[in-house]
Order: structure tokens, then C-alpha cells, then sequence
């Protein structure tokens, strides 16, 4: 026992001592990259800033994807950046104040949470500029209102939903498809009506009675496993809706999805459709990339740093960005395992819904998208 | 969150026999001496600057090479620690390089961060004078903001009877949701761990659910109240652009008022007597059972209190979450303040001072805000460790110097 730990620790040290043994930089090569960086652009004078809600960085949703955006324009625009992650609601106002304290232009809430911290940041700080993410800005009396400084980055997602709703009653061969959400916040249900309206949609135009499990959007109740990390109760959801004939699940619920995807695996013939991004790509999914049919793409990604561009070239302006398949906000994933298996007529009558909402043609609906006008 | 598990899992069963000299695990946390606990915090601060060294990018590249040149390994480290530690202080205490007033506004961040850690903790401490482990701070924060901010937005009254109201709500709804544990206890025998564990689960989905409907969320889709109008909000102490409201002096009242009825009180007599041995007390003709019931009573108003405090003074709106970790925090506090009021709000003010500094670290010394959560947990691992230390009697020259200090403490 005593030799064994004696060894480990010999060990231990002997790696640490190695992995101590690099040669020590140049330091003309430090100063290389400035030097002949010069094509990817100097340092610009210009600080933008990101505060996660309860989710933090590495939630494998909406907040991880808005620092990916922070992180390239940090990468790519040469500017500073810094964030804050919030462990709960009572952070958001000083994290906005310790920002604003830091010399930060602009400052980005993710998240409908932040939206009174980031309001009141606006109003006292008309110099700097916010951005908010999945949220509009309204008063007390939930009338929407708008600020000269504060820009709210929205999501037409049931668009992209929809399709995949579509995607899936063609797909199901059991008749029946699920879908099941974290909390009934409605950045989630917004995936659930689009989903709801597309399979009714596929019913209406093929005469069929595909059945959508977890979620009613007439009474907007639906499945909610009640937050965002418990992948077991995702997984025993999923368990529930394929005992109830369901083969295909949209899991609106950032990481409980996995739970979904393991459930699926373990039954014959279930496809997952995945959210936010596509989940084909993801490294966490790579083994069970093969039962993900599409994905409900929301690129907040592009969106965050689309806005931190502008506002670093000084046109940074609040009219509110809403991500639609028109502008690519929003998007479905392509089929990957299932190119080729999935019925070409199919695949034509998705590209042709999407051609039809892209051209104002088709307007699909949700009560939790945010009115911009 | 993860903290309060080392304290829990020890059970103090084992030291009820009247043979066993040694006092229960409660009981021996709350003799630790001022000394170990200031250690405690000195330890955990100099363990952390180690991790923050290790979580620094700066310091992970030099130690490559850190033979070849130590100095940049040596150098990245302390810059790390430093800015880290400088960036705690300015967020938390004063700010050297903010302007004019701004620079006393972290002192008062740490005050009003401690507030409803003070008004919990209280309640807790009171539990554990009369032994009584009483989890459920969590809960009876949460119902007490809930009930605060029900009566803020659903009715209208003038200035200072619409803030008094809430907070009155809030009292008697944190209290009676404590003595439901208190009750089951004094009737059933229920352990009253586990009860007010449940009872916090309990709290989180009740008022979930009730922020989806009218209830909480007034008119709106998301499950977020309005927030309160500004004859419910506790006014504050010195006006923008501080945010220090009146719920930091109610907590210190509060700690004076509670100071009063342990030490003073012929109610708070019988409560430590029943902490210090529930047999004997019920010989000497006290009723155990209804000291059990209003002791959780008491310990859920206080609580309460705090989290509408939280909700009317910091917060403005409720939100299922919005107790954050406050309960588990005040668990921590009281056992670091020895139950006692002074302790108690010192300890608060500790951890609201880390609290407060935490955005500052993040934003200017890029520390991730788990190494601000590993502080706190890793002071409450070396304040729990001395007595499981001693209950396995590794150290016994250590046993016996706390043991000595533990007696006068105890006297």
C-alpha cells in the first residue's frame, strides 16, 4: 500500500518535472505574431462584454452558444473581452455594474432573466451599449418600450421548428412524435409550437393523423421535466413517450437532450431531433450521432457577433435583430446519416415550405415569439 | 450547494448514550474556538490563491518551461493571485480606483449582500443552539420572498404600510412553513432533516408553479413576477448610487433582538436547555415538543424576513431561483459565526464580502466564480474538519487544546 502511493507519487513528480521541461519562449517570438499579424488585424480599442444567467458558459445551450460568438470576436475582431457568469438571479445587477465599471462598449445579457438588470444598465448608462438575447424589453405593465442604447437579439425559431415538425409526421412510422421542454419559459415552447403547427400542417396535406405527444399548443401545457441538467429525467421522458408508439422527440432542454439520445439507442427505430445547433457536429453526441434526424438550428452565435461587429465599426444601432431562415438565424441542419434515406418527396416539400415562409408566404405563428413592431 | 453535505452526513446520534463523554458533532462544531475558524479562513484563502494561480492561462503556459525560466512561472502566479485577490477587494470593501463616492459603494455591496445571509443564518443559529438541524432555510426563504412579493404586487396600500405588510407576510409564511417540520417533529418524532429537506423541494416547484400562473407572474408569459412597485420596496439607506436598503439594519436588529432572547429570555433559556440535553430539560418540567415547534417557527420567520428582504430591497422581482443558495449559505454562516448572533452576522458579512467581490474578480482578474464558490466550501471543509478530526482521534494534542477552549465556550 505504502510502496504503491510512494510510487504513484514518484511518478506524479517525474510527469510534472517533464512537463516542466519545455524550452522557454523567444521573445522575439512573442512579439512575432504582433508584428506580422497585421492581415488578421492590431488590437482595436474596444471591450465587449457577456453575462451568462444561472445557466453558465458551459450550459450546452443558449449561453454557450453566445460566448462562442463572444470568443470569435474576441479572436477575429482583435477587441477585448470579458464576462461573468451569474449563479443566480440576485448576481445580474452587479454583475451589469461591475461591467460597467470595467470600461466595457457594450454589454450582452443572455437570456429573458437579465432583461430588468440590462434595462437598468441602459437607462443609467446612456454611453455604452447593451444587447439582450431571447428577450424584448417591456415596463412593468408588460408593454413593450425600446432604448436608444439597448438591442434585443430575437429568434424566430418556430420557423425552423416547424419544418422539423413537418420533417418528423413524414418520417414517423409509428404515427405518433414527441417533443418535451426544460422549463415553459418561451424561448423553450417556441420550438413546441412550431413543432405542433408543422405536423399538423404535414396531417392537413397528406390526410394523415400523426399524433404530437408532450405538448398542446391551444393550451400551452405540455411535458417539462422542470430545468436544464437532469438528463436522467430526459431520458426516462423519452422512455415514456416510446412505450406511448412515439418515434421521433424533439427535446427542447439544452443538455437533457443527451438523455434522450441515450434513451432512443437503447429502442428500435427512434430519431432524436436536436436543438439550438446542429447536434450531428456535437463531440458529446458522436456516438449516437447516427439516430440525430435533423436539428432546430438557432445560430445565436452569429447573431452575437454580427452585433458586436456592427457596434465596433460604430453602427451599432437598437432596432431589435430577429434570426428568421430568411436572414439564416434560425435554420434546420441538414440530414447527414440521413441524406438519401429519408423520402425525396419529402425533403422537396420541406425545401418548399421553407421557400414559402422565407417569401412571407406562410407565416407561422407562436405566442411566444416576441412582437418586434 | 455541494458544502453543506460535509456538514449533514455525520449524524449526531452516536453520542446520545449517557456513557459517551464526548459531545454530540453539533455541539462540537459550534465549541470550535475563534481561532480555528480564523485559521480556517486563512487556510481556505491560501489553498484557493492556489487553484487560482492553476486556473490562470498566463500561469499554465509558464509552467512549460518553468525550468528553463522560473522567474515568468513565479511571475505569471503572483500577478494571478495578486489581481485576483486586489480585484476581491475592490469589489468588496473599498475601491481604490473608482471616483469620489463610488469608492466606499463595495462596502456597502458586502453589507447588503449579507443581509438576508444575516436574518437565515439567525434563524438557523437559533435551531442549532436548540438542536435542532434545520435544513430548510432554502424553503422558508423562498416562501417568505413568495408571500412578500404577493402581497407587494397583488395589492396597493401607502408608503411605508405596503412594505411593512409584505414583510409581515413573509414572517408568517416562513414561519409556518418551518413549523410544519417543527410540528411533524414535536408529534411524529419526524427527523427534521429530512422533513425541511423535503419541505425545500417542496417550496421550489410550489412557487414555480405559481410563477406560471397569475398568482406570481401578474400578466406576463415568462415565470417572473413583476417587479414591486416602489411603496412595497424597502427603502434605502443612502440613496443612489448605493443600493444598501433598509434590510441590513433589520437584519442587525434582528441579530440584537435574537442576542436577546437566547441570552436573556426565559423562552431562550429553554431552548438551549433543550439543546443541551432534551432529557433533562424535559425532567426540569419544560415541554420539549412545543420548544421544538416554536423554535422552527421562530428560525422560519427570520428566514423569511431575509427573503423578503432579498425580493422588496436586492432583487426586485421573484423568480423560482431567486433564493440561490442563500439558505445553504446560512447554514455555513451560522456554524462559522458559533450560533451566536455576533458570529452570525460577522460570518454573513464574510460571505457577502465574497459575494460582492465576485463579479470583480471575474470581469478583472478573469477567476472563474467557481474558485469564489471554493473559498466558501473549502472554510466550511476546515471548520467541519476539526471535530471529525477529533471524533477519530488522529490529533490528540490538537483535542485536547480545542477541548479546553470548547469547555469555556460552552461554560
Amino acid at each position: 500500500m505504502n510502496r504503491v502511493t510512494r510510487a504513484a507519487a514518484l511518478a506524479a513528480a517525474t510527469a510534472l518535472a517533464l512537463a516542466a521541461c519545455a524550452a522557454a519562449p523567444d521573445e522575439e517570438s512573442e512579439e512575432s505574431p504582433e508584428a506580422g499579424g497585421e492581415s488578421t488585424g492590431e488590437m482595436v480599442d474596444y471591450t465587449a462584454c457577456m453575462i451568462s444567467d444561472e445557466g453558465g458558459w458551459d450550459d450546452a445551450s443558449f449561453n454557450e452558444s453566445g460566448f462562442e460568438g463572444l470568443q470569435r470576436a474576441g479572436d477575429e475582431l482583435g477587441i477585448e473581452t470579458k464576462d461573468a457568469e451569474s449563479t443566480d438571479p440576485g448576481q445580474y445587477a452587479s454583475n451589469v455594474d461591475a461591467m460597467v465599471q470595467e470600461g466595457c462598449d457594450l454589454i450582452i445579457g443572455v437570456g429573458f432573466a437579465l432583461e430588468d438588470a440590462i434595462e437598468a444598465g441602459a437607462q443609467a448608462n446612456p454611453d455604452i451599449n447593451f444587447a439582450l438575447i431571447d428577450s424584448a424589453f417591456s415596463d412593468t405593465e408588460f408593454n413593450p418600450v425600446t432604448y436608444d442604447n439597448a438591442k434585443p437579439l430575437l429568434f424566430n425559431t418556430q420557423e425552423a421548428a416547424y419544418l422539423a415538425g413537418y420533417m418528423a409526421a413524414g418520417v414517423s412510422e409509428t404515427g405518433t412524435v414527441a417533443t418535451y421542454g426544460g422549463q415553459p419559459f418561451p424561448s423553450v415552447t417556441i420550438f413546441m409550437d412550431g413543432f405542433a403547427d408543422g405536423v399538423a400542417r404535414y396531417n392537413e396535406d397528406n390526410g394523415t393523423n400523426v399524433q404530437v405527444l408532450g405538448w398542446d399548443k391551444e393550451a400551452q401545457n405540455g411535458s417539462m421535466i422542470g430545468n436544464f441538467s437532469d438528463t436522467e429525467a430526459g431520458r426516462t421522458t423519452t422512455e415514456q413517450f416510446i412505450a406511448s408508439g412515439a418515434d421521433v422527440i424533439l427535446p427542447v432542454a439544452g443538455p437533457v437532450g443527451a438523455g434522450t439520445l441515450n434513451a432512443a439507442s437503447q429502442a428500435e427505430g427512434v430519431k432524436v431531433i436536436w436543438v439550438d445547433s446542429d447536434g450531428y457536429l456535437q463531440p458529446a453526441n458522436e456516438e449516437n450521432k447516427d439516430l440525430i434526424l435533423t436539428s432546430v438550428m438557432k445560430l445565436i452565435g452569429n447573431a452575437v457577433f454580427d452585433t458586436i461587429e456592427n457596434a465596433v465599426n460604430g453602427e451599432f444601432d437598437a432596432t431589435p435583430y430577429v434570426g428568421t431562415l430568411e436572414n439564416g438565424g434560425v435554420d434546420l441542419a441538414p440530414l447527414h446519416d440521413f441524406e438519401g434515406q429519408v423520402d425525396e418527396e419529402l425533403v422537396a416539400a420541406v425545401d418548399d415550405l421553407k421557400q414559402q415562409i422565407i417569401s412571407g408566404e406562410l407565416v407561422v405563428e407562436s405566442p411566444s415569439a416576441t412582437p418586434t413592431e | 450547494m455541494s458544502s453543506t453535505g460535509t456538514v449533514v452526513t455525520p449524524p449526531a446520534e452516536p453520542s446520545r448514550a449517557p456513557e459517551d463523554e464526548r459531545p454530540s458533532y453539533l455541539q462540537q462544531v459550534l465549541d470550535s474556538s475563534w481561532m480555528i475558524i480564523l485559521s480556517a479562513i486563512v487556510i481556505a484563502l491560501v489553498a484557493s490563491s492556489v487553484l487560482i494561480a492553476a486556473a490562470n492561462a498566463e500561469v499554465q503556459e509558464a509552467a512549460t518551461y518553468l525550468f528553463a525560466r522560473p522567474g515568468d512561472f513565479f511571475g505569471a502566479a503572483w500577478d494571478a493571485i495578486y489581481s485576483a485577490y486586489s480585484a476581491l477587494f475592490r469589489g468588496a470593501i473599498f475601491d481604490y480606483q473608482a471616483d469620489g463616492l463610488r469608492r466606499i459603494r463595495p462596502i456597502t455591496e458586502t453589507m447588503l449582500a449579507s443581509t438576508p445571509l444575516i436574518l437565515a443564518g439567525l434563524g438557523l443559529a437559533i435551531g442549532f443552539r436548540s438542536g435542532l438541524f434545520n435544513i430548510g432555510a432554502q424553503g422558508q426563504v423562498l416562501m417568505g420572498g413568495a408571500a412578500a412579493t404577493w402581497i407587494a404586487i397583488t395589492f396597493q396600500a401607502p408608503v411605508v404600510v405596503h412594505v411593512v405588510l409584505a414583510c409581515l407576510a413573509a414572517v408568517v409564511v416562513g414561519g409556518l412553513w418551518a413549523g410544519i417540520a417543527g410540528f411533524l417533529k414535536a408529534r411524529t418524532g419526524a427527523n427534521e432533516v429530512i422533513v425541511t429537506i423535503m419541505l425545500n423541494s417542496i417550496a421550489v416547484f410550489l412557487v414555480s408553479y405559481l410563477l406560471t400562473t397569475s398568482v406570481l407572474a401578474g400578466g406576463g408569459s415568462r415565470p417572473i413576477s413583476p417587479p414591486v412597485g416602489p411603496n412595497a420596496q424597502l427603502p434605502l439607506v443612502l440613496g443612489p448610487p448605493f443600493r444598501l436598503h433598509w434590510g441590513f439594519i433589520v437584519a442587525l436588529l434582528a441579530a440584537v433582538g435574537v442576542w436577546w432572547l437566547l441570552e436573556r429570555s426565559v423562552l431562550g433559556f429553554r431552548f438551549r436547555a433543550v439543546g443541551a440535553n432534551q432529557e433533562a430539560a424535559r425532567t426540569a418540567g419544560i415541554r420539549v415538543n412545543l420548544m421544538f415547534v416554536l423554535v422552527m417557527i421562530t428560525a422560519g420567520a427570520l428566514a423569511g424576513l431575509g427573503g423578503a428582504t432579498q425580493i422588496l430591497g436586492t432583487d426586485k422581482t421573484l423568480q423560482a431561483s431567486s433564493a440561490g443558495s442563500i439558505g445553504f449559505d446560512a447554514i455555513t454562516v451560522a456554524l462559522l459565526g458559533r450560533s451566536t448572533p455576533l458570529g452570525t452576522v460577522l460570518a454573513a458579512l464574510l460571505f457577502g464580502a465574497l459575494r460582492a467581490g465576485s463579479p470583480l474578480m471575474q470581469t478583472s482578474a478573469n477567476t472563474p466564480i467557481d474558485i469564489v464558490l471554493v473559498i466558501q466550501a473549502s472554510i466550511v471543509l476546515l471548520i467541519a474538519a476539526p471535530p471529525l478530526v477529533r471524533s477519530l482521534s488522529l490529533v490528540h494534542g490538537i483535542a485536547k487544546w480545542t477541548g479546553r477552549s470548547g469547555k469555556e465556550a460552552r461554560a
